[in-house]
């Protein structure tokens, strides 16, 4: 096995929140040092030109294995939500999702809560497991029967595996697909107050408390939610969130014109809201920052906006705009990379998403600074449906190592 | 056609309606709705008092009217208007037509522009579906109510009749009841009218009420009491039956009792307010006979007599670039 030293780089290590310059010395697939470190004169040298070196990106809940897109992003492992066709509710399917990105990419399967994500039997989650799921999803819907839910998590804390939710009470959710508000009160769409997610997750976290299961809210958008999570976590509760780039830069008045690439799921919410998702990830109530990966073409977007399907093809964009709340002095980059890699390994339960020695060698090099501009027809995803067409951007990954294999 | 200027604008040719489509409302300036109106005006004139009521500017022109959601009456007015104006019409009903078979709204819309029409007329279920067929076609597309989004004509002809009635808006007080969260009608005629500087209140049960309604510059009640005090127009809408099971009302009978327009009620509203309705009628439930046959304050036929005019207005308008008038080409 081959020395690589990664040289004049700006090291990020978001498990120590440090970012120091030096080199990291990679040893076959595994890092070996980090810092002021002497290697042999053979090995391979990668000189990093000042750019940030940090983890590869963990993307916690993708629709989609779109390895282009994340090839693209910089993101080195995903979880696969259960949303499949078929469902990930069956070990062979988790297992066979779990082989789909190998060896340059990993897919790490979230397994279906229940048979068929259809909120009523729970699924072989043990089996799933060993198949390889890394943690128990509910889908893109919450499980509206308590009961059920109450077993999920007794279940799964058992099995030691975190449940990942959906935070949308799904009868005040109903068929709408846009937040209660002037917009789409004017365009005519069906819509849900904003607390509908509220409601969800102050159930999941009771249900949370009562079980001692560990839960992540994969979507947190409004400013209720925030102040809920936070409260669980004051009080020791293992309780986790995350939240998509969509909900800190764009609000309900991005779907302005039927814009179905806006069309999301939980829907944009106002501007109070998104400004409380900014404070939220600045504050520490936010633990992961997550793409939602999930790219859809005409057949699914080009219709009537409540015709047509949510999601958005974001893993392009995750980076960049992330690097946007570090430029507007919201976070550090060390807490960047914490959002974007070491909380979705802790979460998921992987060893990965640090840069020290012993550590699997998967990490990205990024230059923060180059412009570019999102063009939603020129893009690697297998779907070109992002909200953020024609947004200059700055910051892309521009190496990936995935187990010690340059990609 | 002369290219003097227009009454209600003061503009010359295509500078008082720049609009390729007509897909809203929300879309349009003030002065813009007032010169439809008043292009409008020859029309009821024309089909109220000539014998042979025609004109042959549209003679060569196909007009498609396609329906993807059942409709009587507003096809029947679009079909009429683009007759007496010479165009060969032709109707598409979704129910027989291939959109049942799967294909997606931009194939129907391809193909409807395959074949050459010159103003699709379209109605749509979806919210924004017109909007998504106009972007695909080459001539003009008039929406004829799409979603709970817009219903441009029947807000036209409602300010047709109003201002025939009552002369002007301003200062006119316009209560519209029923059921306002569903309604198109209520969305395109709270737009219109505010633009046109009439007083709009909305009256509905709370579950019937579009979120911050008030961002329309209308005034919400829930009590229609007090939202017909002092009222100069009534307008009543239609409370689909599928609403009336318990999902957002308990029961037609218990709406009748809050938000019925029967005489009694009626005395609250101006001595010489008008009812008006977009039909077809729930007689004994959102209004009593008594009401809407009413012999002078009823303005319900009217209303129908105004859709052909409206209608024919707009086919003219948004014709006129491709048909080359002069100072609209």
């Amino acid at each position: 096995m081959g020395l690589t030293a990664i040289v004049n780089g700006r090291v990020c290590n978001p498990e120590s929140a440090t970012l120091t310059e030096g080199t990291v010395l990679v040893h076959g697939d595994t890092i070996e040092a980090v810092g002021q470190v002497d290697f042999p004169e053979d090995a391979r040298i990668v000189d990093a030109g000042g750019m940030l070196v940090a983890p590869g990106i963990i993307d916690l809940g993708v629709f989609k294995t779109d390895k282009p897109a994340f090839h693209f992003a910089g993101i080195t492992r995903a979880a696969l939500m259960p949303d499949q066709s078929p469902v990930l509710d069956d070990p062979g399917l988790v297992q066979h999702a779990a082989r789909a990105g190998k060896p340059d990419f990993w897919v790490h399967p979230l397994g279906a809560a229940t048979r068929g994500l259809e909120g009523r039997e729970l699924a072989e989650m043990a089996l799933m497991k060993a198949a390889g799921a890394r943690a128990i999803a509910t889908g893109r819907e919450w499980i509206a029967d308590s009961g059920v839910m109450l077993r999920v998590l007794r279940y799964a804390s058992a099995l030691d595996l975190t449940v990942v939710t959906h935070g949308e009470d799904g009868g005040l959710a109903g068929n709408a697909v846009a937040t209660d508000g002037e917009t789409a009160s004017r365009l005519g769409l069906p819509s849900a107050p904003a607390c509908a997610e509220a409601i969800a997750i102050a159930r999941d976290i009771a249900l949370a408390r009562e079980t001692g299961a560990r839960l992540h809210i994969r979507l947190v958008t409004t400013a209720a939610g925030f102040d809920l999570v936070r409260a669980a976590k004051a009080q020791c509760l293992p309780v986790s969130c995350g939240v998509s780039p969509a909900y800190l830069f764009l609000n309900d008045q991005a779907v302005t014109d039927f814009r179905t690439f806006a069309r999301l799921s939980p829907p944009l919410r106002d501007e109070r809201d998104r400004q409380a998702a900014i404070a939220a990830v600045a504050d520490g109530t936010v633990d992961v920052l997550c793409s939602g990966h999930d790219p859809r073409g005409p057949e699914d977007k080009r219709l009537p906006f409540a015709d047509a399907a949510p999601g958005l093809a974001g893993a392009e964009t995750l980076l960049p705009l992330a690097l946007n709340l570090v430029r507007d002095g919201k976070i550090g980059e060390t807490r960047m990379m914490a959002l974007l890699a070491a909380n979705p390994a802790k979460i998921l339960g992987l060893d990965a998403g640090r840069l020290a020695p012993g550590a699997p060698a998967d990490l990205i090099l990024i230059d923060p600074d180059v412009p570019w501009i999102v063009d939603s027809n020129k893009m690697a995803a297998a779907a070109g449906n992002t909200p953020f067409d024609k947004l200059p951007v700055q910051g892309r990954a521009r190496m990936m190592m995935k187990g010690g294999v340059i990609r | 056609m002369t290219s003097t200027p227009s009454p209600a604008t003061g503009l010359v040719g295509r500078a008082n309606f720049p609009h390729r489509h007509l897909l809203g409302i929300a879309n349009l300036a003030p002065h813009e709705i007032r010169f439809l109106l008043d292009e409008a005006e020859q029309w009821a004139t024309l089909n109220r008092t000539a014998t042979r009521k025609h004109d042959d500017r549209l003679a060569g022109l196909t007009q498609m009217n396609a329906f993807f959601e059942a409709s009587t009456r507003t096809l029947l007015s679009f079909e009429v208007a683009g007759k007496r104006l010479g165009a060969d019409v032709v109707n598409m009903h979704a129910t027989q037509s291939s959109v049942k078979k799967g294909e997606t709204l931009i194939d129907t819309a391809v193909t409807l522009n395959s074949m050459r029409a010159d103003v699709i007329v379209i109605r749509h279920m979806s919210s924004g579906a017109v909007q998504l067929i106009a972007d695909k076609v080459d001539c003009p597309v008039l929406n004829a109510g799409d979603g709970r989004h817009e219903h441009p004509t029947q807000a036209l002809l409602d300010a047709l009749t109003i201002r025939r009635r009552k002369g002007g808006f301003e200062g006119l007080i316009v209560t519209i009841c029923g059921d306002i969260l569903h309604s198109r009608v209520a969305r395109s005629n709270m737009l219109c009218l505010t633009a046109l500087g009439a007083q709009v209140r909305v009256c509905a049960p709370p579950t019937l009420m579009p979120p911050a309604v008030e961002r329309y510059r209308v005034t919400p009640y829930s009590d229609f009491n007090a939202a017909l005090e002092g009222a100069d127009v009534v307008m009543m809408l239609r409370l689909q039956n599928e609403r009336m099971d318990g999902g957002f009302i308990p029961s037609a009978r218990e709406f009748h009792m809050l938000y019925g327009l029967t005489p009694e009620r009626l005395k609250r509203a101006k001595e010489d307010a008008i009812i008006m309705h977009p039909g077809p009628m729930n007689r004994g439930v959102e209004i009593t006979s008594g009401v809407a046959d009413h012999a002078e304050r009823s303005a319900i036929t009217e209303q129908v007599e105004m859709g052909v005019a409206v209608r024919m207005a707009c086919l003219d308008v948004l014709t006129r670039r491709d048909r080359g008038v002069p100072a609209w080409a």
